[in-house]
C-alpha cells in the first residue's frame, strides 16, 4: 500500500471527543438550556435543602396572620391558617421531584425494556406487549391514574405507581418504533455475523442507537409527571394533607380565590416554571441528539 | 440429477442448498465449495440468490419464514466437516466471527455509528478469543495496521463517521479477520466504493489471503472484479448454479448463454459504439419459476420445446467445468462470441 494511496483515502481528520461530550457541548451553548438548568437546579436545591431554605416549617399555623399579602414578612403571603406560602412552595419541591423522578424512572425502565423486546423479537411478544399498550392508551391518562389510586388507596407511593404505570406505554411505543428501524440496520446483521448473542446486540448495538428519542421522552415525561402529580394532589388523591405539594396547595387555594390571589398564583407559577424548564430542555435535547444535526457537524 | 459435490477437503461449501420463503423459491439445489487458501467468486445479477446462499448457509436468514434444506459444510481442524444448518444457535454463534468472517456491502451502515472503531474491533476478540480488554485493544491497533490504515493508534479511537468509505471497509475487513477465521465471506464488499478504492480493497484482501491462508468467498455482480481475484467462479441465475468453472476456463470457454450475456454486457475500453450491451428482460420471479430453463425468457439461443418444458441438468462440459443449459455447446458459443 503506497503513501499516495493512503493520502487519497484519508478523510479529514476530526477531533474524536466522545459523542456524549459533543452533545453536551452543543447543549450548553444555548442560553435557553442555561435558564432551564438554573430553574431545575433551584428546584433541586429546594428539594434537598428545603428545611434550611424555608423560613418556617410547612405546618406552622398562626391564625392571626391569616391572608397576609406578599410582603417583607412573608414573601409569598400566608394562607387561611397563617402558614407561610413561600415555605410551603419550597418544601413542596421534594415530594414533587420524588414523585416525578421515581414514576418516570419506573416508566422508563419498564417501558424501554418492553419496547426493546417487542421491537427486536417481533412475533407474539410484540403482539402481546403492543395490544396491552394499546388498551392502556385507550384510557384517558388521568382517568387511568385515578382508577389505580382508587384501587390502591390515596398517598404518595400510590401516586408514584399510578403515574409510573400511566407513562409506561409511551416509553414502550417510542422505544419499539425506533428499534423497528434500527434492527434492520446492516450493522445489526454484521454483529450477528460476528457471533454476538441477542442480549449483547440489544444492549450494545440497539439501545444506544434508540437512546435519543428515549432521552427526549424522559425529559418531557418529567413535565407531564409533575402535572399529573399536581392534578392527583389537586383531586386529593396524591400527597395527603397536611403535607404540602404544589397541586395540593392549588386545591386548598381554590376556596379562597377572592381572599388571596397569592395562594394559587405562587404554587401555580412553581408548577409552570418547572414544567416549562423540563419541556424546553426536552426540545433542546431533541435538537442536539437529532442525527441530522450530527450530519451537519460531520460535513 | 448430475451435480457437483462438496469436496471432503473444502474449508466451506454448500451442498444442494435450497431456500424457500413462502411461495418464492429463492435458491434451488445450489452446490459449491471453497478450499483453504482459495478464492471462490459468486457472480449474478440482483435477485439471483448470491447473498442468499451465504446468508442462509450461515444461519443469518431467519427460519421461519425461510425454509432451508441441504447442507452447509464447514471444515473442522480435525479434517471432518460439520453442517451449520443442523447446529444450535449457541454453536452457530461460536462459529460466526470465529471461523467465518463476514464483510458486507455497505461499510457506512455496517458499522455501529455510536461505537468507536476500537469497541467494534475488540468485541469479537473478547467474546471469541477471551482476550482481556487491554490485550484486545492492542490487537485492534495491529489489525488496523494490517489492513493498511495509517496512524492506527489514533484511528482506533475514531467513530465510523470520521472515516472515509474505503477506511470503513478496511475496518470491516479487520473486524472480519480479527479472530483469524478460516473462511472470509465478502458480500459485494466493493460495490459501494469508487473504483480506485475498490482496487485497494481487492489488493488488501488478496495479500491478506496469501499471508493468512484464508478461504475467500467473494460475491459480486462485477465480473471484472471477480475475474481479477477468484480462482473459481460460480454463476448464479434464478437461484440456480448455471455455470461453474475455474477463471481461465470461464473467461475463455464461457458456455451458458447467460454467462455469455454477462461478458458481452461488460463495458470495455476501446469498444466503439454508443450503446452498452444489455441482456434484455429481467430475472424470473422466484414465485413463478418457469418449468423449464430459468433463463428461457431471456435466452437468445433457446431451443423452443425442450428449453421451455424441461429443466436442464448441470452437465460437466470439461474438467471441473459445469454448465446448466441445453444450448451450451462450444460451436454455439463461438457463433455468438
Amino acid at each position: 500500500m503506497s503513501a499516495a494511496q493512503v493520502t487519497a483515502d484519508t478523510a479529514a481528520v476530526t477531533g474524536s471527543a466522545p459523542l456524549w461530550r459533543r452533545s453536551l457541548k452543543a447543549l450548553l451553548a444555548s442560553p435557553v438550556v442555561w435558564f432551564c438548568l438554573v430553574v431545575l437546579g433551584t428546584v433541586l436545591l429546594c428539594a434537598v435543602f428545603g428545611e434550611q431554605i424555608a423560613p418556617q416549617s410547612a405546618n406552622e399555623t398562626d391564625v392571626s396572620r391569616a391572608f397576609t399579602p406578599p410582603g417583607p414578612d412573608a414573601w409569598m403571603g400566608t394562607d387561611d391558617l397563617g402558614r407561610d406560602v413561600f415555605s410551603r412552595v419550597v418544601l413542596s419541591a421534594a415530594p414533587t421531584l420524588q414523585v416525578s423522578v421515581t414514576s418516570v424512572g419506573i416508566a422508563l425502565v419498564v417501558g424501554v425494556t418492553l419496547g426493546l423486546l417487542a421491537g427486536y423479537y417481533r412475533g407474539w411478544v410484540d403482539v402481546v406487549v403492543m395490544r396491552v399498550v394499546d388498551v392502556m392508551f385507550a384510557f384517558p391518562v388521568m382517568l387511568l391514574a385515578i382508577a389505580i389510586v382508587a384501587v390502591l388507596g390515596a398517598g404518595l407511593t400510590t401516586a408514584i405507581i399510578a403515574i409510573g404505570v400511566v407513562y409506561t406505554p409511551i416509553f414502550a411505543r417510542v422505544t419499539r418504533a425506533s428499534v423497528l428501524s434500527v434492527r434492520e440496520e446492516p450493522f445489526i446483521k454484521a454483529a450477528k455475523s460476528l457471533g454476538a448473542r441477542d442480549s449483547r446486540i440489544i444492549f450494545t448495538h440497539v439501545l444506544p442507537n434508540v437512546s435519543a428519542p428515549i432521552i427526549v421522552q424522559t425529559s418531557l415525561s418529567f413535565a407531564f409527571a409533575i402535572l399529573s402529580e399536581a392534578a392527583l394532589s389537586f383531586l386529593g388523591l396524591g400527597v395527603q394533607p397536611p403535607d404540602p405539594s404544589w397541586g395540593r396547595m392549588l386545591f386548598d387555594a381554590k376556596s379562597f380565590l377572592n381572599q388571596g390571589w397569592w395562594l394559587s398564583v405562587f404554587p401555580g407559577a412553581a408548577i409552570f416554571i418547572t414544567v416549562l424548564a423540563f419541556n424546553l430542555i426536552g426540545d433542546a435535547l431533541r435538537d442536539v441528539l437529532d442525527p441530522k444535526t450530527m450530519t451537519k457537524e460531520r460535513a | 440429477m448430475t451435480t457437483t459435490n462438496v469436496s471432503t477437503t473444502a474449508a466451506f461449501g454448500v451442498d444442494d442448498l435450497s431456500v424457500r420463503i413462502g411461495s418464492a423459491q429463492i435458491l434451488n439445489g445450489v452446490t459449491w465449495s471453497v478450499e483453504r487458501g482459495e478464492t471462490l467468486g459468486i457472480v449474478g445479477e440482483s435477485g439471483s440468490g448470491k447473498s442468499m446462499t451465504v446468508l442462509s448457509a450461515t444461519g443469518l436468514v431467519p427460519r421461519p419464514p425461510a425454509v432451508v434444506t441441504g447442507r452447509a459444510l464447514l471444515g473442522q481442524p480435525d479434517g471432518s466437516q460439520s453442517d451449520l444448518l443442523t447446529m444450535t444457535a449457541a454453536q452457530l454463534r461460536a462459529v460466526r466471527g470465529r471461523r467465518l468472517g463476514y464483510v458486507f456491502q455497505d461499510p457506512s451502515t455496517s458499522l455501529n455509528p455510536l461505537l468507536t472503531v476500537e469497541r467494534q474491533l475488540t468485541e469479537g476478540l473478547e467474546y471469541h478469543l477471551k482476550m482481556r480488554p487491554a490485550e484486545a485493544s492492542k490487537r485492534a491497533v495491529e489489525l488496523l495496521e494490517m489492513v493498511g490504515i495509517p496512524d492506527p493508534a489514533r484511528r482506533v479511537k475514531n467513530y465510523p463517521h470520521e472515516l472515509s468509505g474505503g477506511m470503513r471497509q478496511r475496518v470491516m475487513i479487520a473486524i472480519a479477520l480479527s479472530c483469524d477465521p478460516e473462511v472470509l465471506i465478502a458480500d459485494e464488499p466493493t460495490t459501494a466504493l469508487d473504483v480506485t478504492i475498490q482496487a485497494q480493497i481487492v489488493d488488501i484482501v488478496r495479500s491478506l489471503q496469501q499471508r493468512l491462508g484464508t478461504a475467500v468467498i467473494w460475491i459480486s455482480h462485477d465480473l471484472g472484479v471477480v475475474g481479477g481475484l477468484a480462482d473459481r467462479i460460480v454463476v448464479l441465475y434464478g437461484g440456480q448454479v448455471v455455470e461453474q468453472a475455474d477463471v481461465e476456463t470461464l473467461f475463455e470457454q464461457r458456455s451458458h448463454p447467460y454467462t455469455q450475456g454477462l461478458f458481452a454486457a461488460r463495458p470495455t475500453l476501446g469498444r466503439t459504439g454508443n450503446e452498452l450491451v444489455t441482456i434484455s428482460g429481467s430475472p424470473p420471479d422466484p414465485r413463478e419459476l418457469p418449468p423449464g430453463c430459468v433463463f428461457y425468457d431471456r435466452c437468445e439461443l433457446r431451443l423452443d420445446d425442450r428449453c421451455r418444458t424441461e429443466r436442464p441438468p448441470l452437465v460437466e462440459l470439461g474438467p471441473e467445468h459445469w454448465v446448466r443449459s441445453f444450448c451450451a455447446t462450444p460451436e454455439r458459443q463461438e457463433a455468438t462470441a
